[in-house]
């Protein structure tokens, strides 16, 4: 659904700029920021309400599905990790459940928020949030630091720096299994950030090339919409799955 | 794809959403999770052992029943001796109650049957007295049969 007045080319790009405020670095795009934001406050402010007034009596439907949600997310975590942490439950149930919801925005139709917005004076509004790079390198480097961090705790300094230089081919190449491990971490978050990022930038370019097929899109878009809901299942889990993973190595001794 | 302050922004958001997943979300829903697993494994041990309650109850149930049974069988064959003991008794007493007063009976007849002989005995002399005099038509002096009559009158 062209609108009048803009190439092809004009319209994908139109879709595809942030809402951006400032210059250089200190630029913010406002609308990752917002609707990340008050996705995030709507999503868990709902479950610490049902958290909230949680009793051990018959649960009502809200409490329920949420208690299913989260005791789902705990089942994977208690599986993969073995430690005990009051933190890593909560960091998978947070990444889950906020990648999971961004990721629906994916869902309403590419035109309604877009043209809504242009009709308040907002001329440019990206919807989904995890197309936004700095969305997904904010949450993964985030996560990357917490991954040293329980290194550190888990470890200490000492055992950290000794597994960072013997492993995996002894003491012998230091040199050399500092390297390694330097690429091995920082691929980390960069495939973390990345493998989000792309699939729902994709999947988004697919709905805005289906938009653009006028009368077509409608048969088009919807199969495509079904699909996608897998894909953003997926990645909210692969994201939240490989978190704890990478936690849980950072955790565990060699 | 520009990378700028927007990941800090995000990044900040990710750990505040991370502090109130694990401040207010996670430990209540936990912990009213476990309270209910433990609500439920407590029912379910409640309800086994009302059972095993029951089943015990049901055998004490036949257990008394059964011991009931055995009483008042008991107590009806006792009830039975004593009803034949006192039929004994009674037909005993009633035998010797008999026996007295047929045997007073007897006796009353022997006493009335000696009087009236011995009525009869003094009736006997008079009428032979008065007899005699008949025939021999004149007074005889009673004095001087005295002793005659005496001796008869021993000899009825």
């Amino acid at each position: 659904m062209a609108s009048g007045g803009l190439t092809t080319s004009e319209y994908i790009s139109h879709h595809l700029t942030n809402l951006r405020v400032g210059e250089g670095f200190w630029t913010l795009h406002l609308d990752t920021l917002i609707v990340s934001g008050a996705l995030g406050l709507l999503l868990f402010g709902a479950m610490a309400y049902a958290a909230r007034r949680a009793s051990s009596a018959v649960p009502g439907p809200w409490q329920n599905f949420v208690e299913m949600a989260l005791s789902l997310v705990d089942s994977q975590v208690r599986d993969t990790f073995h430690a005990r942490s009051e933190l890593v439950t909560p960091l998978a149930i947070t990444i889950f459940c906020w990648v999971f919801v961004m990721n629906a925005m994916d869902l309403i139709p590419v035109d309604f928020l877009p043209l809504a917005a242009s009709a308040a004076g907002v001329h440019n509004l990206k919807v989904v949030p995890t197309t936004d790079p700095n969305l997904t390198f904010g949450m993964s480097i985030s996560v990357f630091f917490m991954m040293i961090w329980y290194n550190l705790k888990y470890k200490g300094i000492g055992g950290f720096l000794h597994e960072v230089l013997t492993v995996p081919f002894g003491p012998w190449f230091a040199p050399v299994n500092l390297l390694f491990r330097v690429i091995e971490d920082l691929a980390k978050p960069v495939s973390l950030a990345l493998r989000l990022f792309g699939n729902m930038y994709a999947g988004e370019m697919v709905f805005i090339l289906i938009a653009l097929l006028g009368v077509w899109q409608l048969p088009l878009a919807l199969p495509w919409a079904l699909f996608h809901i897998l894909i953003i299942t997926l990645q909210a889990f692969i994201f939240m799955m490989l978190s704890v993973v990478y936690m849980s190595m950072a955790s565990e001794h060699h | 794809m520009s990378i700028n302050a927007t990941l800090l922004g995000q990044a900040i958001w990710f750990a505040f959403f991370i502090w109130v997943t694990m401040k207010y979300v996670w430990p209540p829903l936990q912990k009213a999770m476990k309270a209910r697993q433990r609500e439920i494994a407590d029912g379910l041990a409640a309800s086994e052992r009302g059972k095993h309650e029951l089943e015990l109850a049901g055998k004490r149930s036949a257990d008394v029943v059964r011991e009931a049974k055995e009483r008042s069988g008991e107590i009806l064959a006792q009830t039975e001796k004593r009803a034949q003991k006192i039929l004994d008794e009674a037909r005993e007493a009633a035998k010797a109650e008999h026996a007295r007063i047929v045997g007073a009976a007897k006796a009353d007849i022997e006493l009335e049957a000696t009087r009236a002989r011995e009525q009869l005995r003094e009736r006997v002399a008079e009428l032979a007295v008065a007899g005699a005099t008949r025939i021999l038509q004149r007074e005889v002096d009673a004095a001087a049969h005295a002793e005659l009559l005496g001796r008869l009158r021993q000899e009825l």
